[in-house]
């Protein structure tokens, strides 16, 4: 069974199809990349895979079950195009606030141990306000991790991101494929997420216009996919 | 872990952000003290009028304090794209939108008990004679308020105008409410209790909280997820 | 060849509406109010047809909940537009009567003033359509918002009527009898004016209809055009 399974997945803003018929599927322990133009649909996949927008038609299933499923949602960690943490709150009560809603065993040393590991257990009753962007990201880094998800669903996790925030988030990456977790991300950071991926899926106007494995090739040119099957 | 303890971990995540900034509640209570005031110039503030008009008086301001309110709630979640981080936590739809509305809920209460003494002295008005049962009406009433606030808020919080269309999709529903709310109140204004009369307003109050507490928990999954 | 069929029934309602206002101005007056009371002939049935359209907004946002089928949504909007627009009649002729009869405009009775709010609350449901650009996520706020408004129609009707009733009361199918049949016909039979006006809904709603498909497929011609 595929960690995550997209099946012939179609979304529709009113009559206009933003996906089309997508098929793409991700292994236990697997990176895909999803690259593609703006507005090709990588966004909207994503939210769909992550349940927050459902599929015209096709279903997703995440170890075989849907993504509304409360089992899912607490495998699935989410990072977005915003930091999803509360400016009023601090770091600390953020990352309480996170893992008493994933029911965490232990909410406290859980979070003690993730402001630790993103380098943040100094100011950690500091209001995430008062944050660098730098922290702030890291912040948000920890939030997605906390319930140490086994899918991670990442929208364009590198571009906001500060050097060290890159740093942070690489090693966790790293790390969690070689724990055998699934990551789907979107990108146009082609050199950093191609290091990282295992497969990549170009989409073109909603559809799936290239899949596979990555090869060597595309490590040593960004561009190779783009040229070779997109956008002719 | 429980529907209800999830519920109550998102209203004290959204009392603490708010008592942080105060910035809902600050404005809230602004507002009501400024609409307190003008309402004097718009009749002649005598004992007998205000007795009169003091339920419609109060209910108005504490439907448009309350908006303001109201609007921040789900607003709250957007700079930073929280809402997404909410929905993808395995919680439901339902028990999101119950903590939030206690929250909201709340508020709006501090709001109107803070209003209700200030009220009193303005408009000479003895408002505490029939304290308790005043105290069940603004119970009763504030939370029909807030639940078709709260809802509403979910559904205007994406969109532009949002401050104008809240109160526009709020009001004319919450006619009942309002209307109960402001009869029960001129009653025990004029220190008279509730009596066989005032039932069915009450009855009224409690059966629009109960038919719109089901229907919003059951519809608010579909708006938060589509 | 639906547009034929639309063609036909605008056709019949034409004539149907000229018959009965025909047959209606030969009605004798009414004893105490005088010709004004005619406008009762159109007055119920307007407010009938709006109740019905209510109630098919209701159904048609339920089926777009559970379809996700963006007909019913077209249903939905089409009806609740022509719905509003007899409300506005049924508003607009009880306040001509109340003019007359009782010499305002407008007198806050239980059924005017629950008429008012109804067109508020559903003209509420056309201001959120507006605001919200993306289609699906119109159409899904916009259904549930509809479902609100229709949970909220009896409870604001029976709040208004705990509160004051001036308005005559019904005066159909009563024992009483001030009413002639002949005259209940005039309304309800099935030539009557119930008749012509639900036709007249139907029509309206199915052009309606066929503009927000219309719309919806301009919309998504625009997407593609942003994407290309």
């Amino acid at each position: 069974m595929s960690a995550v399974a997209i099946e012939g997945v179609w979304k529709f803003y009113g009559d206009y199809p933003a996906l089309r018929d997508v098929r793409l599927e991700a292994e236990r322990g697997a990176c895909l990349a999803l690259i593609g133009r703006n507005g090709a649909g990588k966004t909207t996949l994503l939210r769909v895979v992550a349940g927050f927008s459902r599929p015209g038609r096709g279903k997703v299933q995440i170890f075989g079950n849907e993504p509304r499923e409360t089992e899912t949602r607490r495998q699935m960690g989410f990072i977005g195009h915003g930091i999803s943490v509360y400016d009023e709150l601090s770091a600390f009560e953020n990352l309480m606030l996170y893992a008493k809603l994933y029911n965490l065993p232990n909410p406290k040393k859980s979070a003690m141990e993730w402001l630790e590991r993103t380098g943040l257990e100094r100011v950690r009753n500091g209001l995430v306000r008062e944050f660098s962007r730098g922290m702030r990201q890291r912040l948000a880094v920890a939030r997605a991790f906390l319930h140490e998800p086994t899918v991670l669903l990442l929208d364009e996790p590198f571009t906001a991101l500060d050097d060290k925030a890159i740093t942070v988030l690489q090693k966790l990456l790293k790390e969690a494929l070689a724990a055998g977790k699934t990551i789907v991300m979107s990108t146009h950071q082609l050199r950093e997420a191609l290091e990282l991926a295992t497969h990549v899926a170009l989409l073109n106007r909603g559809q799936v216009a290239f899949h596979g494995p990555r090869t060597p090739e595309m490590v040593s040119d960004p561009g190779y996919v783009y040229a070779r099957y997109g956008e002719g | 872990m429980g529907f209800f303890r999830q519920a109550l971990v998102i209203t004290v995540k959204d009392l603490r952000a708010e008592i942080r900034t105060k910035e809902a509640i600050n404005a809230s209570f602004a507002f009501a003290l400024v609409i307190l005031v003008l309402f004097s110039f718009a009749f002649d503030p005598l004992e007998d009028t205000t007795r009169d008009i003091s339920g419609g008086l109060l209910w108005i301001v504490f439907a448009f304090a309350g908006t303001l309110i109201l609007n921040r709630s789900f607003a709250r979640e957007l700079p930073n794209d929280c809402l997404d981080a909410l929905i993808a936590a395995p919680i439901s739809g339902a028990a999101l939108f119950l903590g939030k509305s206690v929250a909201n809920y709340l508020l709006l209460l501090a709001v109107e008990l803070v209003s209700l003494p200030v009220f009193g002295i303005f408009y000479n008005v003895r408002w505490t004679t029939q304290f308790w049962q005043l105290m069940l009406v603004l119970v009763l009433g504030t939370w029909g308020l807030t639940l078709i606030g709260t809802f509403c808020s979910a559904l205007t919080v994406n969109i532009r105008l949002r401050e104008v269309m809240l109160p526009m999709l709020t009001y004319p529903a919450l006619v009942p409410v309002l209307m109960g709310s402001m009869q029960l109140t001129m009653t025990l204004m004029a220190g008279k209790p509730i009596g066989p009369d005032m039932v069915p307003w009450l009855k009224l109050l409690a059966g629009f909280d109960l038919v719109f507490t089901a229907a919003s928990l059951v519809l608010v999954e579909i708006v938060l997820v589509g | 060849m639906r547009n034929n069929i639309l063609y036909g029934l605008g056709a019949a309602v034409i004539l149907l509406l000229v018959r009965d206002i025909n047959l209606i101005a030969g009605f004798p007056q009414e004893a105490s109010q005088g010709a004004i009371f005619k406008i009762i002939f159109f007055h119920v049935p307007m407010a009938i047809t709006a109740m019905l359209c209510s109630s098919v907004a209701l159904i048609a946002s339920v089926m777009f909940l559970i379809t996700r089928n963006f007909k019913y949504d077209a249903v939905a909007v089409a009806v609740t537009e022509v719905g509003l627009a007899f409300l506005l009649g049924n508003l607009v002729t009880g306040s001509i009567w109340a003019r007359i009869i009782w010499g305002v405009w407008w007198a806050w009775d239980v059924r005017l003033t629950s008429a008012l709010v109804c067109w508020l609350l559903y003209a509420g449901y056309l201001m959120l359509r507006r605001a919200i650009e993306e289609p699906t996520q119109r159409a899904v706020f916009a259904a549930c918002f509809s479902i609100f408004a229709f949970i909220d129609v009896p409870i604001v009707y029976l709040s208004i009527r705990l509160f004051r009733t001036q308005h005559p009361g019904p005066v159909f199918f009563t024992s009483n009898g001030s009413f002639p049949p002949d005259w209940t016909a005039a309304i309800f039979g099935p030539l009557g004016t119930l008749m012509a006006l639900m036709m007249l809904a139907t029509v309206l709603t199915v052009i309606r209809l066929s503009q927000e498909d219309s719309q919806r497929e301009l919309d998504s011609l625009r997407r593609m055009a942003h994407a290309m």
